[in-house]
């Protein structure tokens, strides 16, 4: 028994020697010297379009407004909070938001000497329940005057009261959920267009622009795959195809069956509503099926992960975003002072951040005045046009259309 | 599908086709890749059904053990046989290819087979040495079963860079999927041919491992009575390691199999689902029954791929389970029913 035991551990050993034998230390050629493409692929902005789906021009961004004023404000001591998730598994979109806001002080800090604004950044994880437990100490610090936050839609939701009630301005760069606003809170704003805005314009550029015939739309059966699907399944009308709804679940990863109807189906473009986890083997089981049909997503997908992910079988695919590109000047700064390319969101947290700092120059140090001041906002900023409703929605929505290319 | 709802989102959300054209249409393409999951789910099956055989012993972690094998073979690839990960497929040729692959199955095998071993060692014999109750080896069970998620998801990427963490590994596809021939119109691919050839090989091997071999005898044999067995002498600790390491050495060959399926599969939580399916294909066959618990992959595989077919994509787990509680309605032992010991060779 015992020499039988060493015998097959023996056996194992040798072939894991084998194994490394084999290998040699030669690094394997990529598959692009295999004749394959390279994937050099990333996501790049293409052009904004309005609620009707057709192409706009890029707003001016030499207009936007600039943190750093004239030089000449003064204000006592005060701060700005942000919350977001800033540790976690969506903590790059939070430090987005967080370093877009920073930028923004910073640059209006060296240019006031007399006025000293300070960025205190709140981590929620992304998790509501965190939230609801940093909401109060946000609202308790007499020295923050407004909020760039709740990020996601979850945590606003759950805190959205607590800000109403304490009369601090929270101003939103990424919480997209339509219902955030039906909740009769004065101090909500959000930075861009909501899912319903999303799904109405890329639904009509697709119908309208592109004049696509047969749109098979997909969603993840999650709040927000299957609202923005709805939405896109709406507005297309006849354009979407009924034979092809079909519903996945997030987490899956095979989607033979989904493929197969896709393929019988044979339509010009698919629409996914979810995210990139999800997005990026339906996109490639997509290819291997042979559905050379359009892929196009939404904000969920438009992250570097799907191309990564995906490789070349995300090429062209067509990704909308409420979310809009860095202008190159800010590229540059935010680059020089974060050691990063600005990402998504990033641009909205700077604009967020402006405002607040007009504000705070203007004289509007207190949480009534700067509240005041932010719904009567209208001005320019690096993303777009910021002028609110009384529920707290952008007076024009700016969707931009992003391609992997 | 019409429907007269109010809340058009929630509406959706339940909304269930009744699709029988789908199914008849699409019935020997369904067939073949239900055959290719089941697979994968048979293999997984065995090491809940043995170690439930000799120990009584639900292994909750046992998913964990696919799960690692997953980054077993993605380290062998990355690391040892030096393929960049990228989104596209490399095309090696098919000599070599099968020969990386299987230098991959390999490694995922002696992955897995010492996780295995390593969380007997580790969580099960101390508990055994203190005579405890067979509650307190379950909730052992389902805690190493998050240890080893949550190793792989905050530990491992401190420890080797660009592994583990929240988001799935850059797959390293070695197979394009391509169709090879179609039979009643299936298209069978490449892809699917590998992973049943190797299930099937593996699933006879460890059919003759345990029905002919000395080895085998003595798990049967601690599975019927394990005080008579010890009395012969049988080893029962030694066996029992046995066990799991056969357990382990499958889930690992499953793993390199599942992610030739599924390229961006290797994620912590990428064995949680397939380790229950797997689970409950043990429970249908019969848990303790080795051919039981092919027989239950197989067919669990096939099913709720005619019940994804019917009902729509978003049903397929729920077909699954649905389909698990009647069986055991009717024939609570399982289909094979019986347990180990008394499994006929």
């Amino acid at each position: 028994m015992r020499s039988r035991m060493a015998r097959s551990a023996f056996a194992l050993a040798s072939a894991g020697l084998l194994v490394v034998g084999i290998a040699g230390c030669s690094k394997q050629s990529t598959p692009e010297q295999d004749n394959t493409a390279q994937t050099n692929l990333k996501i790049v902005e293409q052009f904004p379009i309005g609620d009707n789906g057709a192409k706009l021009t890029p707003p001016d961004t030499s207009a936007a407004a600039d943190p750093a004023g004239d030089g000449k404000a003064t204000c006592p001591p005060l701060s700005i909070a942000m919350a977001g998730a800033l540790t976690g598994a969506d903590a790059a979109l939070g430090i987005n938001i967080k370093n877009g806001v920073q930028l923004a002080i910073d640059k209006h800090n060296k240019a006031n000497p007399g006025c000293q604004v300070q960025l205190k950044p709140f981590d929620t994880e992304g998790d509501p329940q965190k939230a609801t437990g940093i909401a109060p100490q946000i609202v308790d610090d007499p020295f923050t005057i407004g909020l760039v936050g709740p990020a996601f839609s979850g945590e606003t939701k759950a805190t959205g009261t607590v800000f109403d009630q304490a009369g601090l301005v929270a101003t939103t760069a990424s919480a997209t959920n339509v219902a955030l606003s039906e909740n009769g809170w004065k101090t909500f704003f959000r930075g861009l267009g909501n899912d319903g805005a999303q799904g109405t314009a890329v639904a009509n550029y697709l119908k309208n622009t592109l004049a696509l015939k047969k749109v098979c739309v997909v969603d993840d059966s999650t709040d927000y795959g299957l609202g923005l699907a709805t939405v896109v399944r709406t507005t297309l009308g006849a354009t979407a195809d009924s034979s092809c709804n079909i519903q996945v679940k997030k987490g899956d990863k095979d989607f033979s069956a989904a493929v197969t109807q896709l393929k019988g189906a044979a339509p010009e473009a698919i629409f996914y509503g979810g995210y990139y986890a999800e997005a990026a083997p339906l996109a490639q089981q997509l290819k291997d099926g042979g559905v050379t049909a359009t892929f196009v997503s939404a904000d969920g997908t438009k992250d570097p992960e799907f191309v990564k992910q995906g490789g070349e079988a995300t090429k062209d695919a067509l990704l909308s975003c409420p979310c809009s590109p860095a202008p190159a000047d800010f590229a540059k700064e935010y680059t020089a002072a974060f050691g990063q390319e600005p990402g998504t969101y990033s641009t909205e947290g700077y604009d967020l951040g402006t405002i607040m700092l007009k504000g705070i120059d203007a004289g509007k140090i207190t949480r009534p005045d700067l509240l005041e001041f932010v719904k009567t906002y209208d001005g320019q900023g690096i993303a777009r046009k910021y002028q609110w409703t009384d529920k707290g929605e952008l007076t024009t929505n700016l969707i931009w259309i992003y391609k992997v290319q | 599908m019409i429907h007269q709802c109010a809340d058009q989102v929630v509406c959706q959300a339940a909304n269930i086709n009744f699709n029988v054209d789908g199914l008849l249409n699409g019935f020997w393409q369904l067939t073949v890749d239900g055959l290719s999951w089941g697979a994968i789910y048979a293999l997984v099956a065995v090491g809940y059904t043995l170690v439930f055989g000799v120990l009584r012993l639900i292994n909750f972690a046992h998913s964990e053990i696919f799960m690692l094998g997953m980054f077993g073979a993605y380290f062998c690839l990355d690391y040892i046989l030096g393929f960049s990960p990228s989104g596209n497929a490399y095309n090696k040729g098919v000599g070599l290819t099968i020969l990386y692959l299987a230098i991959a199955m390999l490694f995922a095998m002696l992955v897995s087979g010492s996780a295995a071993l390593g969380l007997e060692a580790v969580a099960y014999r101390p508990l055994r040495r203190r005579n405890a109750r067979p509650l307190t080896f379950l909730i052992t069970a389902i805690g190493m079963s998050f240890v080893l998620q949550e190793f792989v998801h905050f530990i491992l990427p401190r420890i080797i860079p660009g592994y583990g963490g929240s988001n799935a590994q850059q797959p390293i596809i070695l197979v394009q999927p391509k169709t090879q021939f179609t039979i009643f119109g299936a298209s069978v691919s490449n892809v699917t041919i590998v992973i049943i050839a190797s299930a099937m090989v593996l699933a006879l091997l460890t059919d003759i491992a345990i029905n002919r071999t000395k080895f085998g005898r003595g798990i049967r044999a601690v599975a019927q009575d394990s005080t008579t067995a010890t009395l012969m002498g049988v080893s029962r600790e030694r066996i029992i390691m046995t066990t799991f390491l056969i357990g382990g050495l499958l889930a690992g060959a499953a793993a390199l199999l599942y992610t030739l399926k599924v390229p961006q599969g290797i994620i912590y939580s990428g064995g949680f689902l397939l380790g229950i399916k797997a689970f409950s294909a043990a429970v249908l066959g019969g848990i303790g029954n080795l051919r039981g618990a092919l027989l239950g992959g197989l067919l669990l595989g096939v099913m709720e791929n005619y019940g994804q077919a019917v009902f729509g994509t978003q049903w397929r787990d729920v077909v699954a389970f649905v389909l698990l509680v009647l069986v055991l309605l009717i024939r609570p032992t399982g289909i094979l029913g019986e347990s180990l010991g008394k499994a006929r060779a």
